[in-house]
């Protein structure tokens, strides 16, 4: 026999009540593991930045456009290797539910600056043949059953009327971190039917992706780049991929903050649903740790004994939490797909997520169980013998 | 006449309760040679389980020093005072307090947990132990399995398990019968007689305290 039997042991003692608080931390940790996966989706386009990419655009907003003709002047900057440009082109399918983000592109360039979207030779051949053509990811592609030489039809709503676009290309992800919810479709398409009802705004982009020979120049790439620019008509800034993705993720800071509060809230009630069994536990085992003191052993082996046990229960609470998080991790993301569409590109459960959860659950365990410790140590063993649990 | 290993000097003990100070022992000396087999008799509150309690440092005194196994027992750091009990003091208790998820050897082989010994060495004692109190058959019975007697038994035999010096009993026929009683008696006496174990033993029972070599009525902590 060593001391893990006596903590094993214990442990069984109250089958249900471990059971029950087992119960307990297993929901905390499913909903902790599926708050984190939601903010984690948030930060997927961040996670997915390419470190040799900055993004160029106007430098009082994005919703300002800059001339085409900067494309050339950006590509002549020391330091940039490719340019290439995008317009959000914001139409709707369907209805406004059927949400998925759309961008006109210069087909070549884009393809060429975004290695991590994968599309076969005859696709890109297709896709650059077809004014008319798009490329759509898988996910997106699953999502609504379409195929190749399938038409979509958009309600245009920043470049209104509608619109028809051929399914030329299905892109697949080069790593699981690409984002495959995209439509790409021909930037030259759009502005010609742009410059029929919009003219004044014609030749425009929303932005322009720069790649750069040396991430570790980006910040000096940056500044050429803002600086000669300067003081014209469309002064720009200029920032890595990584920073303007982030941009985006901080207009949704106060829900994400929520999200973050509410997992630190649920860890709280991890801590307060196991101390209180820990210390009913050690109530009611008041008269056996005298013993065992009066027996000569020391502070450190009742710490070990109850911290043991904690952990003990922790641990199963946090494997049977583990355990359901992944069947309604896919329930969660259905919903949420069916809820929101494709707002969130992903909503992989990482193991690093699980790993955390159980880590941090087994933190509060030990953190839980100083108050029995505590109360044990500070008791006086010639009254606990007395004690009638 | 044998050194004493227990060994009293002018104690004083004194709880409070709610702010009033309740003496229990005053100015209370004793010497236990080592060997010795005491009865300590007397009425509720007359100190009896207190005088145990300051042998095993579970209670410091108010006044005074006690001395036991060699150290001075009231001036010991607790730890310090964990690792001497673990080796010098074995505990009978009047409610046999066995940890009932635990097995009768298991129980028995708690304190040699604090030892060195190896796990083959602590099975050797753990089957000597049962088998003087004899309880080879009862082993692997847990505590809900066996009766008074053979959980105080048990209880004994976690007491000699780790050969202790001093043998402390806190009434250990109060929830007995008088047939079990008798069994532990005889069974405490022979621990005396042929271990030449100091016991130091507090009862209530007459019948009991005639086994002991020397009996020490208390009355309001003074030895009448």
């Amino acid at each position: 026999m060593t001391l893990a039997t006596l903590i094993v042991r214990n442990a069984r003692r109250h089958r249900l009540r471990v059971v029950l608080t087992a119960c307990g931390i297993a929901t905390v940790i499913l909903a902790f593991n599926l708050i984190v996966t939601t903010v984690r989706a948030w930060y997927a386009g961040v996670e997915a930045s390419v470190p040799n990419r900055l993004i160029t655009r106007h430098a009082a907003s994005l919703s300002i456009h800059l001339p085409l003709a900067y494309r050339d002047r950006i590509a002549s900057i020391s330091g940039v290797t490719g340019v290439t440009y995008a317009n959000w082109f914001g139409g709707v399918y369907r209805e406004a539910k059927g949400f998925f983000p759309q961008f006109a592109v210069d087909p070549a360039s884009f393809l060429d600056l975004h290695q991590e979207l994968v599309v076969t030779d005859d696709e890109r051949k297709s896709f650059l043949g077809d004014r008319r053509g798009c490329v759509i990811g898988r996910r997106l592609a699953d999502l609504y059953g379409w195929k190749i030489g399938d038409v979509i039809a958009l309600k245009g709503t920043l470049y209104p009327g509608d619109w028809e676009f051929v399914v030329r290309g299905i892109y697949r992800g080069a790593d699981a971190t690409a984002d495959e919810t995209w439509m790409l479709l021909r930037w030259d398409y759009m502005n010609e039917r742009r410059r029929q009802f919009d003219p004044d705004r014609a030749d425009t982009v929303g932005w322009y992706v720069v790649r750069i020979a040396d991430p570790g120049l980006a910040g000096m790439v940056s500044r050429s780049l803002d600086s000669e620019f300067a003081n014209s008509a469309a002064e720009t800034r200029t920032e890595t991929e990584q920073a303007f993705q982030a941009s985006f993720v901080a207009m949704s800071g106060a829900i994400i903050s929520a999200l973050k509060l509410l997992a630190i809230v649920l860890n709280g009630i991890t801590l307060l649903v196991l101390a209180n069994t820990l210390v009913m536990t050690v109530r009611e085992r008041t008269r056996e740790y005298a013993v065992l003191r009066a027996l000569g052993f020391r502070s450190s082996h009742l710490t070990a004994l109850v911290t043991g046990e904690a952990l003990l229960i922790a641990l199963f609470g946090s494997m049977l939490g583990i355990a359901l998080t992944m069947p309604a991790n896919r329930l969660y993301a259905a919903l949420v797909s069916a809820t929101l569409g494709n707002f969130f590109q992903r909503m992989t459960l990482s193991p690093s997520t699980l790993i955390l959860s159980a880590s941090i659950t087994l933190c509060l365990a030990v953190c839980a169980s100083a108050i029995p410790i505590t109360r044990i140590l500070r008791s006086r063993v010639a009254n606990d013998l007395r004690h009638v649990g | 006449m044998s050194q004493s290993v227990i060994e009293f000097q002018r104690v004083t003990k004194s709880y409070f309760r709610d702010e009033q100070e309740v003496p229990v022992l005053r100015n209370f000396s004793l010497s236990i040679p080592s060997g010795k087999f005491l009865a300590v008799m007397g009425p509720s509150g007359s100190g009896k389980t207190t005088i145990l309690n300051l042998i095993a440092g579970l209670d410091r005194p108010t006044q005074g020093t006690v001395h036991a196994a060699g150290i001075e027992v009231s001036r010991q750091r607790e730890s310090d005072l964990a690792r001497w009990r673990a080796r010098h003091i074995g505990f009978v208790f009047q409610f046999y307090n066995l940890i009932p998820v635990l097995t009768a050897a298991e129980n028995v082989e708690l304190p040699l947990l604090l030892s060195p010994l190896t796990k083959r060495e602590r099975v050797k004692h753990v089957q000597a132990a049962l088998g003087l109190v004899g309880l080879s058959d009862r082993i692997h019975h847990y505590p809900r399995q066996l009766s008074g007697g053979q959980e105080q038994r048990v209880g004994i035999a976690r007491a000699i398990v780790s050969d202790p010096t001093i043998l402390l009993a806190d009434e250990p026929t109060g929830n007995l019968d008088r047939d079990a009683a008798q069994a532990v008696m005889v069974l405490l006496s022979r621990l005396h007689l042929e271990l030449n174990k100091t016991i130091v033993m507090v009862t209530h029972d007459p019948r009991a305290a005639e086994y002991a070599q020397e009996i020490l009525h208390l009355d309001k902590g003074k030895v009448t």
